[in-house]
């Protein structure tokens, strides 16, 4: 690899500094009581505390997934401290009472939040550890029907959507982590569009990671009833430490009869240093349900950040007639390991599944994708196209591609189309001998290379996705 | 074109340069002064295309020995973007295909990074693009070629065509063209020809590194370089392309010494 190059691949995390609020944090450990705690301090009802009590137990019969293709050190789940709420000084009720600290933070993070909302017309429902802290544009939304808020305030607000629909896609005992999310989450976001309502504006979470130490287990929840359609943005930078934090999420998307769900993430959390040291763990179960008939759901994201990701977004085609996509941009550099993908599962009829996945690979990382495509006996005339192209820089880097395909109804039509390529020395000696520098050419090359991708994402977005591809690529040219 | 009030763009003395430790070029002399078009022709392996990449600045060659004046500028000091900034151009033999990035978005930033070089003005992407289709007619291209991936599903012409078209956006001072005529049927040869007739002007030189003597019945050239085993072995005008289609490169070997009264 050149030196050009290797400067390129070798910028240092922009958004690494920790804030300092004071923190309600819970004793280390994971145990009933501990549970019982989360529970008693969010004021649950008795049902969701036996929803965690329930996943508790199934994830103490479970073991740690191995099949994935990425490698680190055993997790001592009894080291972490599973429950921290920033100490709001009164309660809130306008932005401009949030933490001035808080605020800081956020405009070091380059989100303006306040005028962010205001003049992107975006509602931010902003999470800084575990507890929502500020909600902006919810009463806009409330004219239409829509509640979007913290999943907290949804449970105190809302019971009987939340114990009808949490769970009902990811089950408490769906796999390790998500079980362990079940048990012991502390908050996230809730989003319901009823029936017939187009959501007016894109809905946006900002995540941050704080605390050092302790696990971040977030929970969303969204349903579109008959008819409605909403665009969901996540978006996520987490200050630097050099212990490892684990992040195990789970978010659920539910569309009924014609529903859409399109659901956006860019994701830039630490990944550790240039050595390998520190970084997020980022194991985060994903799956939409497309229940009714000509729903759709579609996942785009943009995974620059974490020093493991573990992440397979889904989406199981039940109704007839109904549509999945997965879009995926996934950047891995240094010792950064990525092991992602999705699932599409076709159940109904004539469903129809489109996955594009590029992955690109510096330095000493390693990047999977990971895929499957099951067609049910029942999914009469399903389809599927896939398409999955890697690009290595430099060559210590390596790219893999798991895609398994199963066929039970021989009506159905899969493609799958693979591609790796290289920015090498030749390609950057063209753009140099036009002129063009190292740095440029780098970022030109990667943003046509992920266009298919970033062309799917809300404009905002995708603006912020070519920005933090720039900062993981891209650097003074020494 | 040979003009008395003629300056020097290029003096190449004594060139050496080596790939992976085994040396390639062993000595050239070369000198090209506006106004010029200079043929360098060969064998396969004569060293003729490292000589066009190590000008541009290509960095697998390791240049070890002789200098290269550049207007006036020692070119082995500047990196290759600097070279191509300072009005040296490398048509390129096998144009590289950058997918997903449109031939537009390329040719307008490579021709506002140059603009922005020379103190002139950048073009917005609507002025640009009622210059860039200006200067397409040039090369009988169709617009739907701004819209494509650079180079990606390209035909052999329309790769070669592309790589005129940013000469003509970029108006370099020295054009070094690398076996353009290389896979080009005769329609998109007369092209391509046509295209380089109409850009080379006093102020500026055109070197045409090439196999066959057949681009040369387009483009006249003034002088005429045989290159074997890394050396300009023999230098003479027009007529010697000729020669050497007549009678093979073998020929050269027996006439090394007779290099006619011409010098470059």
């Amino acid at each position: 690899m050149s030196a050009v190059l290797q400067s390129l691949v070798n910028q240092p995390y922009k958004h690494g500094f920790v804030t300092e609020i004071e923190s309600d944090i819970a004793p280390k450990g994971l145990n009933e009581e501990i549970i019982r705690l989360i529970s008693a301090k969010k004021n649950e009802p008795e049902w969701l505390l036996s929803f965690r009590l329930k996943a508790y137990q199934k994830w103490l019969t479970m073991t740690e997934p191995k099949w994935q293709n990425v490698q680190y050190p055993k997790i001592d789940f009894q080291e972490i401290s599973y429950y921290s709420a920033p100490k709001p000084k009164k309660k809130l009720a306008s932005m401009d009472e949030v933490d001035p600290e808080l605020l800081r933070t956020f405009e070091k993070l380059g989100v303006p939040m306040h005028e962010r909302a205001a003049l992107a017309g975006v509602a931010v429902d902003v999470i800084f550890d575990s507890v929502s802290v500020a909600t902006t544009y919810k009463q806009k939304l409330a004219e239409v029907g829509i509640i979007f808020c913290s999943i907290s305030e949804a449970v105190q607000a809302h019971p009987e959507l939340i114990q009808k629909y949490l769970g009902s896609v990811v089950p408490v005992g769906d796999n390790y982590f998500a079980a362990l999310n079940s048990a012991v989450f502390t908050d996230g976001s809730f989003c319901f569009i009823p029936k017939g309502v187009k959501c007016p504006m894109d809905l946006s979470t900002y995540f941050r990671i704080n605390t050092e130490g302790s696990g971040q287990f977030e929970r969303t929840l969204i349903i579109a009833e008959e008819g409605a359609s909403v665009s969901y943005l996540e978006g996520c930078t987490a200050p630097r430490f050099d212990t490892n934090q684990l992040h195990a999420a789970v978010v659920e998307l539910i569309a009924l009869d014609n529903a859409e769900i399109k659901y956006s993430t860019v994701q830039n959390w630490y990944a550790g240093d240039e050595n390998g040291v520190g970084g997020i763990y980022n194991f985060v179960t994903k799956r939409g349900l497309a229940k009714g008939v000509n729903s759709r759901i579609s996942w785009t994201q943009v995974e620059t950040g974490s020093a493991i990701t573990w992440k397979y977004p889904s989406c199981i085609l039940r109704g007839d007639n109904s549509v999945g996509e997965f879009y995926s941009v996934a950047v891995t550099n240094n010792y950064q390991q990525a092991d992602t993908g999705t699932k599409m599962i076709h159940l109904g009829k004539n469903t129809r599944s489109t996955i594009v996945s590029k992955g690109i690979s510096a330095g000493h990382s390693n990047s999977s994708y990971r895929g499957l495509v099951r067609i049910a006996p029942t999914a009469e005339g399903a389809r599927n196209y896939s398409q999955c192209d890697s690009m290595l820089i430099g060559d210590q880097c390596g790219a893999h591609t798991f895609p398994y395909i199963q066929v039970q109804n021989n009506s159905a039509k899969v493609e799958h189309e693979a591609s790796t390529s290289k920015i090498g020395e030749d390609q950057l000696f063209y753009f140099s001998q036009r002129g063009i520098d190292a740095e440029e050419a780098v970022s030109m090359i990667i943003n046509g290379f992920c266009k298919d991708v970033f062309q799917q994402l809300p404009m905002e977005f995708a603006v912020e996705a070519t920005k933090l591809l720039s900062f993981k690529l891209e650097g003074s040219v020494g | 074109m040979i003009d008395k009030n003629s300056t020097t763009i290029l003096s190449v003395q004594g060139l050496r340069a080596s790939i992976n430790g085994t040396e390639i070029l062993k000595g050239i002399d070369l000198t090209v002064k506006s106004g010029e078009i200079h043929a360098i022709m060969g064998l396969n392996g004569s060293g003729k295309s490292t000589f066009a990449k190590v000008l541009a600045g290509h960095s697998a060659y390791e240049v070890t020995g002789g200098s290269v004046q550049f207007e006036g500028k020692n070119l082995l000091e500047l990196p290759p973007e600097e070279r191509a900034r300072a009005g040296l151009f490398l048509a390129f033999q096998y144009p590289i295909e950058i997918p997903g990035v449109a031939n537009t978005q390329f040719l307008r930033l490579a021709y506002n990074t140059v603009q922005a070089q020379r103190g002139k003005e950048e073009l917005d992407p609507l002025e640009f693009d009622d210059f860039v289709r200006e200067k397409m007619k040039l090369l009988e291209m169709k617009p739907d070629f701004l819209e494509r991936s650079v180079n990606e599903g390209f035909s052999g012409g329309e790769k070669k065509r592309n790589e005129i078209l940013q000469m003509a956006l970029l108006e370099p001072r020295l054009s070094i063209l690398d076996e353009t005529d290389s896979g080009l049927d005769i329609d998109a040869l007369k092209i391509v020809a046509n295209g380089v007739n109409q850009l080379a002007n006093k102020n500026n030189a055109t070197i045409l590194v090439t196999h066959y003597q057949r681009l040369l019945n387009y483009i006249v050239p003034d002088f005429v370089h045989v290159m074997q085993a890394g050396r300009i072995v023999m230098t003479g005008g027009k007529e010697l392309a000729l020669e050497l289609e007549t009678r093979g490169y073998d020929w050269i070997n027996t006439n090394k010494q007779s290099v006619a009264g011409v010098t470059a």
